[in-house]
């Protein structure tokens, strides 16, 4: 029992992160239709950021209160993430659209590809350790020496997301921009005759994607305390795996994937064999797609004859 | 990468202080450049030693960051000023380019000019570098190209003709890898073989045995793995059959008993010469045909072995395209409810693409493992899949000449850039260009993407014809339900 | 008609239909787009199913072609000769899609998919935006259509792989067979050029040869005369004629040509908002008071009922902007 709600704990702070990251997923399939392959090496190269970022502020500006220095790692973090997806969305997709369909993903595995390969070249192959942030510990419980804990560092974790869940909620129902989006993702040309402007609110939606990946980086290094530049990959896939099953396209679907990917990774690993926790991640994304492809939360599509 | 961010001036009005605005893009092209750079290319993350262990710091290179930003301010605004200038008539769009003449109209004299250059390709090396020993390094590359343009035109059946995108090709490559280096490592396999027809059988047939074994392993294994994927949406297909690729990767490294986890197989049996393994001894291949024993005899041999495989592929695909098969393979990459509204069964056809180059995968294994003699999970990730898919793509989709020289280009140019040893001179000491190989390598691919989304050849041949063999343009032929 | 055995009083569709539609149903969610639609397709007739845009017709298409699973209803095609009763309650109660016989043969076409519709029960389609594989050539295309016949000749590749004699002669049969219809749509001499480089009214035709050439018994096509100009039409016509008479192909057909439909076809069926208001012969529908109503014009009340109608759309969306 003791071991189940730890795993729960840690299961809901990693699915978090998952869910941060599926976000982008889900809003670029939904609104230009394609998977975005270099999304999770945005959120890596967004930990890479942050975590140049974080040494900046600490040992050269000599900032030592924490919740500060992570404020502004954030802010940081977000900013160049958002301008990097930018960029990849201007110069490796948009001149793609209106090209065959499976150009931009082609395209999209390239820039992964690159993306990676440039961290690897401008900051080494090594791991990069931090030294631990935030850790203090609130124990929940205690039986015969093993401790139930919830770590400072989670509570930040979910609370950011649910947070930014629910301004960014909002910001898609009810502002104007969260109206083009929705538009543009019913009918491009509709949308474009109507005077919304497509390119913009595409780009918007890149943006908005990488600042949530930021978020999710800056959270994974704060977590773990180690930056990878081959991180990207695997929790990229898991992240689409979590769009997937909750419904590509679908918002609350997105997150909802995330935290059931997170637990099922976590309780797999606890109970069953740490060795497969990443099989068992691929192995969901195959069985999803391949009996449930709508998602949890998501619309059947109709083949148009 | 920021060409192309902000060409606000590409609209203005021809005439109109086009060096403002041309310096204007520029100085906004370098701005997000730095913004893009600054922070991973301008502080490096190094590990100090401080005595009581290593902590992290900060290096600085903004002369680098610098260069960079410049490098592209000014590359822009040359652009800026030529190409894309407004006072230039824009060029409209040009018929088939020089690669699809050499593709069609000059194929019948460039594919046996290739063919003769590929076979004879190991004299020429030998006479080149002064003898064999000399020309070992240029018969690997060789090997490795030919490995390359066999799985090329493997991929190509599926990708190409089909339409079917596959980024678990690996898959099918680890697949008859481990078929082979299982079976001949296999004590049982050699017992059985040994008590049956005398010790050496399996050592020196095992490769002839395993080969055709292992293709049709891969093509059961494309299948298998096939079947259950194959109504989805292509950009669907793609991440699952990415996830099946991965998982047969995960399960080799974790299944110990089995596979030799991460460590692999060592010591799988060499090729021999049809039974006649090249030792030095007296049954060797040197003593019996009378010759001087030599080592290059067998990388020469597989040097042969993998050309005679790569064009059993080629001939093959060329045949399937006449029949039936192949042609529901192109008419499903052109439109799949016509298809179906004609009676042909997608999902078999889908399943036959996928299993035909899943087969050629799988003998491109087999090959790799014997060539090797030593496999392991490391030579099958997802990069793999991505370079067989990246030469698909650059050499145009459908075309066979087109992928087999984008697979010289690929793979040549990354081997050329393991030896450029010079570049150490500019950059010193610590630089390696063999790093860049990846990082160049997925830039090409998105370059491809963006410019010349088509690839190298992009008009289709017919498979047949009543009076007049005409190739169709690229701009009709579809790539890919998606 | 004047051949046929049957008392005149006696319809084609009736006494010998190719194809019972009985009491289909096509649901999308909420939205009914086919709302118990029974009719029949007689064997060898030339039906045409009209009605408004958005009355249902391509769903039916889809229904009849395996495209859609229907909600409910039974499609019952019969090869050379009607089912008795007996053997439709039969097959439908056996759970099988097809009942074959040496002499007749029903196919239950809401049971197959498809791909079985067109190569089983032979049932050939065109589509409203036409889909030929733009990126071969005619032939090629022609070829395609072939494909299950090819397909046994070339010994499921293997024959076909070694070059033996029986694929051969296989082959250039499928290449004769297309060539008589490449002749018979006149665009032989463009055999060899990419089915996407034809013109429209030549896409068109060559869909048609398509579809021909897989052999169907029922051919459906779905508006082959839009964009077509009036020449074209009247040679569509004629090309429509020549397949019914020279080959025996019942034809079912979508169109909003009246020239077209007037001209050609025996039976007419009319859909409204996915429900049969008239089914009859040409004449008869031409003069059906519901039939101009809906589809040909309205009548003066029901102007003034549907104004009333939009007035109030627009008071109540007014109202809530």
């Amino acid at each position: 029992m003791d071991i189940f709600v730890q795993q729960l704990i840690n299961g809901l702070t990693l699915g978090s992160i998952y869910g941060l990251i599926a976000i982008g997923y889900t809003m670029v399939f939904g609104i230009i239709g394609m998977v975005n392959f270099a999304h999770g090496d945005v959120f890596m190269v967004s930990a890479f950021i942050a975590l140049i970022c974080f040494l900046l502020v600490t040992t050269v500006f000599g900032i030592t209160s924490i919740f500060l220095a992570l404020a502004i790692v954030l802010v940081v973090a977000m900013f160049f993430t958002s301008l990097t997806n930018w960029a990849i969305e201007r110069v490796a997709y948009r001149p793609l659209r209106g090209s065959f369909r499976l150009a931009p993903m082609i395209s999209a595995i390239g820039m992964s590809i690159l993306l990676s390969n440039f961290v690897q070249v401008a900051q080494g192959p090594r791991n990069k350790p931090v030294p631990p942030m935030v850790t203090d510990v609130i124990v929940l419980m205690e039986n015969d020496g093993y401790q139930v804990t919830l770590a400072w560092k989670q509570i930040i974790i979910m609370v950011l997301t649910a947070v930014l869940l629910g301004g960014f909620w909002y910001l898609v129902q009810k502002t104007s921009l969260g109206r083009a989006q929705r538009a543009v993702e019913q009918d491009r040309k509709m949308a474009a005759l109507l005077g919304i402007n497509v390119d913009h609110t595409i780009s918007l939606t890149f943006v908005i994607g990488a600042a949530l990946a930021a978020v999710a980086g800056v959270m994974y290094l704060m977590y773990y305390g180690v930056a990878n530049f081959a991180d990207g990959f695997v929790p990229g896939v898991k992240a689409f795996t979590a769009a997937v099953l909750g419904g590509i396209g679908s918002l609350p679907g997105a997150v909802l994937g995330g935290l059931l990917i997170g637990l099922i990774e976590v309780f797999w690993s606890a109970y069953f064999s740490i060795e497969y926790k990443d099989v068992a991640a691929f192995s969901i994304l195959a069985i999803t797609l391949i009996f449930l492809p709508q998602g949890l939360l998501g619309r059947p599509e109709v083949e148009k004859v | 990468m920021a060409t192309g961010i902000a060409d606000s001036a590409a609209g203005a009005p021809a005439g109109q202080n086009v060096l403002g605005d041309a310096l204007k893009d520029a100085f906004f092209a370098g701005l997000i450049t730095l913004g893009l750079i600054g922070p991973l290319v301008g502080f490096q993350t190094v590990a100090i030693d401080t005595g009581a262990g290593s902590v992290l710091g900060l290096a600085y290179r903004p002369v680098t960051v610098a260069i960079m930003v410049g490098i592209v301010f000014i590359g822009r605004l040359i652009l800026n000023l030529t190409i894309w200038s407004p006072n230039r008539v824009a060029k409209t769009r040009s018929g088939p380019t020089v690669f699809d003449r050499i593709g069609t109209a000059a194929g019948p004299a460039v594919k046996p000019l290739l063919l003769a250059f590929a076979i004879g390709f190991p004299f020429l090396a030998t006479l080149m570098m002064g003898g064999m020993t000399q020309a070992r390094y240029l018969l690997d590359v060789g090997i490795l190209i030919l490995t390359y343009v066999m799985l090329g035109w493997g991929l190509n059946i599926v990708v190409g003709l089909a339409g079917l995108l596959d980024l678990g090709y690996v898959a099918f490559y680890a697949v008859g890898a481990y078929t082979y280096a299982l079976l001949a490592t296999s004590e049982p396999v050699t017992h059985f073989f040994g008590g049956l027809l005398g010790e050496t059988f399996w050592a020196n047939w095992a490769f002839w045995i395993c080969l055709p074994v292992a293709g049709l392993f891969a093509g059961l294994w494309g299948m298998i793995l096939g079947f259950p994927v194959l109504r989805l949406r292509g950009d669907y297909l793609a991440i699952v059959t990415l996830a099946f690729g991965e998982i047969i990767r995960l399960v080799l490294i974790n299944w110990v008993d089995f596979t030799g986890g991460g460590a692999g197989i060592a010591s799988i049996p060499r090729a021999t010469f049809f039974g006649i393994p090249f030792t030095a001894g007296e049954d060797g291949f040197a003593a019996r045909f009378g010759l001087e024993f030599s080592p290059m005899h067998r990388i020469i041999f597989l040097y042969f072995v993998i050309l005679a495989l790569a064009l059993i592929t080629a001939f093959a695909t060329v045949r399937l395209r006449k029949l039936p098969v192949g042609r529901a393979w192109e008419a499903l990459r052109e439109d799949e409810i016509a298809c179906r509204s004609l009676g042909i069964n997608t999902t078999n056809v889908k399943l036959s693409a996928f299993a035909t180059g899943a087969m050629f995968g799988g003998f491109a294994g087999c090959f790799f493992a014997v060539r090797a003699g030593f496999v392991s999970p490391e030579s099958f990730t997802f990069d793999i899949s991505a370079m067989i898919l990246a030469i698909v793509v650059l050499g145009g989709m459908g075309s066979q000449i087109g992928v087999a020289v984008a697979a010289a280009v690929m793979m040549g140019g990354m081997e050329a850039l393991r030896n450029l040893d010079f570049l150490k001179q500019v950059f010193g000491q610590d630089f390696d260009p063999a790093l860049y190989r990846m990082l160049i390598f997925g830039f090409a691919m998105v370059s491809i993407m963006v410019w010349k989304p088509r690839g190298l050849v992009s008009t289709r041949e017919p498979t047949i014809f009543l009076k007049e063999r005409k190739a169709v343009s690229g701009d009709l032929v579809k790539e890919g339900h998606g | 008609m004047a051949t046929s055995p049957l008392s005149a009083a006696t319809h084609r569709w009736e006494a010998d239909p190719i194809l019972t539609v009985e009491h289909l149903f096509m649901r999308f969610g909420g939205l009914v787009a086919v709302n118990d639609l029974s009719f029949n397709v007689g064997r060898g007739d030339i039906t045409a199913l009209i009605g408004p845009n958005g009355a249902g017709k391509t769903t039916v298409f889809n229904c009849i072609t395996g495209f859609y699973k229907p909600s409910e209803g039974r499609l019952a095609l019969a090869h050379n000769r009607a089912p008795t009763p007996d053997e439709l309650a039969t097959v439908t109660a056996i759970g099988e899609r097809a009942l074959v016989g040496t002499d007749a043969a029903v196919y239950l076409l809401e049971r197959m998919p498809d791909y079985r519709v067109s190569g089983e029960a032979k049932v050939a389609r065109t589509f409203q935006n036409i889909r030929l594989f733009t990126g071969m050539t005619v032939l090629e295309n022609l070829m395609v259509a072939q494909h299950n016949a090819l397909m046994t000749a070339s010994g499921f590749s293997l024959k076909g792989l070694f070059g033996l004699p029986g694929w051969n002669s296989a082959a250039r049969a499928a290449t004769e067979k297309a060539k008589f219809w490449l002749e018979k749509v006149e665009l032989l001499d463009r055999a060899d050029d990419p089915a996407g480089d034809l013109p429209y009214g030549a896409q068109r035709r060559l869909e048609i040869a398509r579809a021909m050439c897989s052999d169907p018994i029922l051919l459906c096509l779905d508006e082959p005369a839009a964009g077509l100009n009036p020449r074209e039409s009247l040679e569509l016509n004629t090309l429509l004629r020549m397949i019914r008479a020279e080959h025996g192909t019942s034809i079912l057909l979508i169109e909003h040509d009246m020239s077209v439909v007037m001209e050609i076809s025996d039976h007419v069926v009319v859909l409204d908002y996915g429900t049969k208001i008239a089914d009859g012969t040409p004449e008869a529908v031409r003069n059906d008071p519901r039939v101009i109503a809906a589809y040909l014009g309205v009548d003066e009340d029901a102007v003034e009922e549907v104004e009333a109608e939009i007035d109030e759309i627009e008071a109540q969306s007014g109202a809530t902007s």
